[in-house]
């Protein structure tokens, strides 16, 4: 079923121009940042605007804070449902992480314990984003750092969300490796754990080596090992949507897209195998 | 530890580095919570940084990361968008450079120049939509985006010169304080010098005041002369005749 295989990118400022000089770009569909276009007008509206003529646009948000134990911001979902509305996306996501309790926000992806409270909270807050956004929402899971003393493994957490509140999952070969190699599980038993059948999207992404830990940098290729895992992965889930996210040093388009065809051949070997 | 708790402690240890605050994760969470601090830290540097580029080359690479680290230090991001942490850099700048106006009035100028940047859409009122327009009873609306900005220095040179990559004026006060007009035309933001007469006039007419009360207190030429710039720079959204 290689024709049901999309493929997409990241878009990001520097690859603007290409995808709005009238060439066209070899994408199924882009993704966006919901946050840089949650404004009120201007240069980014008019930009999404004539990306969307061209391209399907998937929404991927960074600062919804569903592990918040404090709940959701109503002004934050407001203003994400007026882009929903305008743009209507392909997937809406975010992670399943925190980011702000209280007044502080700390712009980062931080780490969940994986217990039951926990996942009360994350279910509330995932059911409410989804009552105001008229719509399933996808949860990433995340690349951590920290992981805290719970019961509950990762992908039976993500399971146990979807089940609950019907949302949907994008998974992130990426995250599951640079995840699995700092806390030392299985990336394949992660991946025989989680509901395949509520995969809708796959990131792809490079990752650094730091002084102790592997960092989810987007700022390199995609590793080999996580091509493996990207395979290993298509063979679980089937021929979901899937996308490369690259957020520093960003080369010309031409690169992304020759990395991009990489998945596609890995997604034609695995069509031509289950054939 | 409840999740609460658990998300507090975090913060706190975001905020303050205190390894009393780390200890209560644990030894094996020492390496993770570096990372994500350095990443919160980064992230806020990052985003200043690419928010008043401008003033980093007015001031040097040094003294901004310096600044930058001041305020990372002092204030604590609140706001879903990043956008909104930066808003009072200006004030952590007049602080630190009290000898200095214009690196805070710069700071402040970058800032209203973003803010238009993503700013409510709004088509200018152009002259042939003025055929008709009563003068008498006539209420000017300016753009959503237009803002006025005190300044005390010749910022505005300053800002245009690193801009265009030409060698900026030194610092030098004005001779008497002036206000910068900040507003977006079509999708670019746009900034003029305007003298105190002007300015008061564009307060005027935002707050509601009609042409013809405006025109009590100036020349006509200086009247005319004002309409027919504003008109040129696209500042009027629309022109309404009460009835």
């Amino acid at each position: 079923m290689l024709d049901t295989h999309r493929f997409g990118l990241g878009l990001r400022k520097p690859h603007y121009a290409d995808f709005l000089d009238g060439t066209p770009v070899a994408v199924d569909f882009v993704e966006v940042i919901s946050e840089n276009f949650m404004v009120e007008g201007g240069r980014p509206l008019d930009v999404l605007r004539r990306v969307r003529e061209r391209h399907p646009v998937a929404l991927h948000g960074v600062s919804m804070s569903l592990g918040s134990a404090d709940g959701l911001r109503e002004d934050y979902l407001r203003r994400l449902r007026a882009l929903v509305d305008r743009v209507e996306p392909l997937f809406v996501s975010d992670h399943l992480s925190w980011s702000r309790i209280g007044r502080f926000n700390s712009h980062d992806l931080l780490p969940l314990p994986y217990t039951e409270e926990a996942l009360e909270i994350v279910c509330g807050n995932v059911a409410r984003a989804q009552d105001v956004l008229g719509r399933t929402m996808l949860l990433e899971n995340p690349s951590s750092y920290v992981s805290f003393a719970g019961d509950i493994k990762e992908w039976e957490f993500l399971e146990a969300v979807c089940a609950r509140t019907g949302c949907e999952l994008l998974l992130d070969v990426n995250n599951i490796f640079v995840s699995a190699t700092n806390h030392g599980f299985d990336p394949i038993a992660y991946l025989a754990g989680i509901p395949a059948h509520r995969v809708r999207q796959i990131h792809l992404a490079g990752h650094s080596q730091g002084r102790e830990l592997l960092i989810d940098t987007h700022d390199t290729p995609v590793a080999d090992a996580v091509w493996s895992l990207y395979a290993a992965a298509l063979n679980r889930v089937g021929p979901v949507h899937t996308m490369i996210e690259r957020d520093d040093d960003i080369p010309p388009l031409g690169e992304l897209l020759a990395e991009l065809d990489i998945a596609r051949g890995i997604g034609a070997e695995r069509a031509r195998r289950a054939a | 530890m409840r999740l609460l708790a658990l998300q507090q402690n975090f913060r706190e240890w975001l905020t303050s580095e205190a390894a009393d605050t780390a200890a209560q994760f644990g030894e094996r969470a020492r390496p993770g919570l570096g990372v994500y601090l350095n990443n919160y830290r980064a992230q806020l540097l990052a985003f200043l940084s690419a928010s008043y580029p401008v003033l980093r080359a007015w001031i040097g690479d040094a003294a901004f990361e310096s600044a930058a680290a001041t305020h990372i230090d002092s204030v604590q991001p609140h706001a879903w968008t990043l956008d909104a942490y930066g808003l009072d850099f200006a004030d952590t700048l007049e602080h630190l450079y009290p000898a200095d106006p214009e690196v805070p009035e710069l700071a402040r100028l970058e800032r209203d120049l973003a803010a238009a940047f993503v700013g409510l859409d709004a088509a200018p009122v152009v002259p042939a939509d003025l055929a008709d327009v009563d003068w008498d009873t006539a209420l000017i609306s300016l753009v959503p985006t237009f803002k006025l900005l005190p300044v005390t220095t010749n910022v505005g040179a300053i800002w245009s010169s690193i801009a265009n990559g030409e060698n900026p004026p030194s610092a030098a006060r004005l001779p008497e304080p002036a206000s910068l007009v900040i507003w977006r035309h079509a999708l670019t933001p746009r900034f003029r010098t305007v003298t105190a007469e002007e300015a008061r006039a564009l307060r005027r007419a935002q707050e509601g005041e009609s042409f013809a009360s405006l025109c009590a207190t100036l020349s006509p030429e200086t009247a005319g002369s004002f309409l027919g710039q504003w008109l040129s720079d696209g500042l009027i959204a629309c022109i309404r005749c009460p009835s």
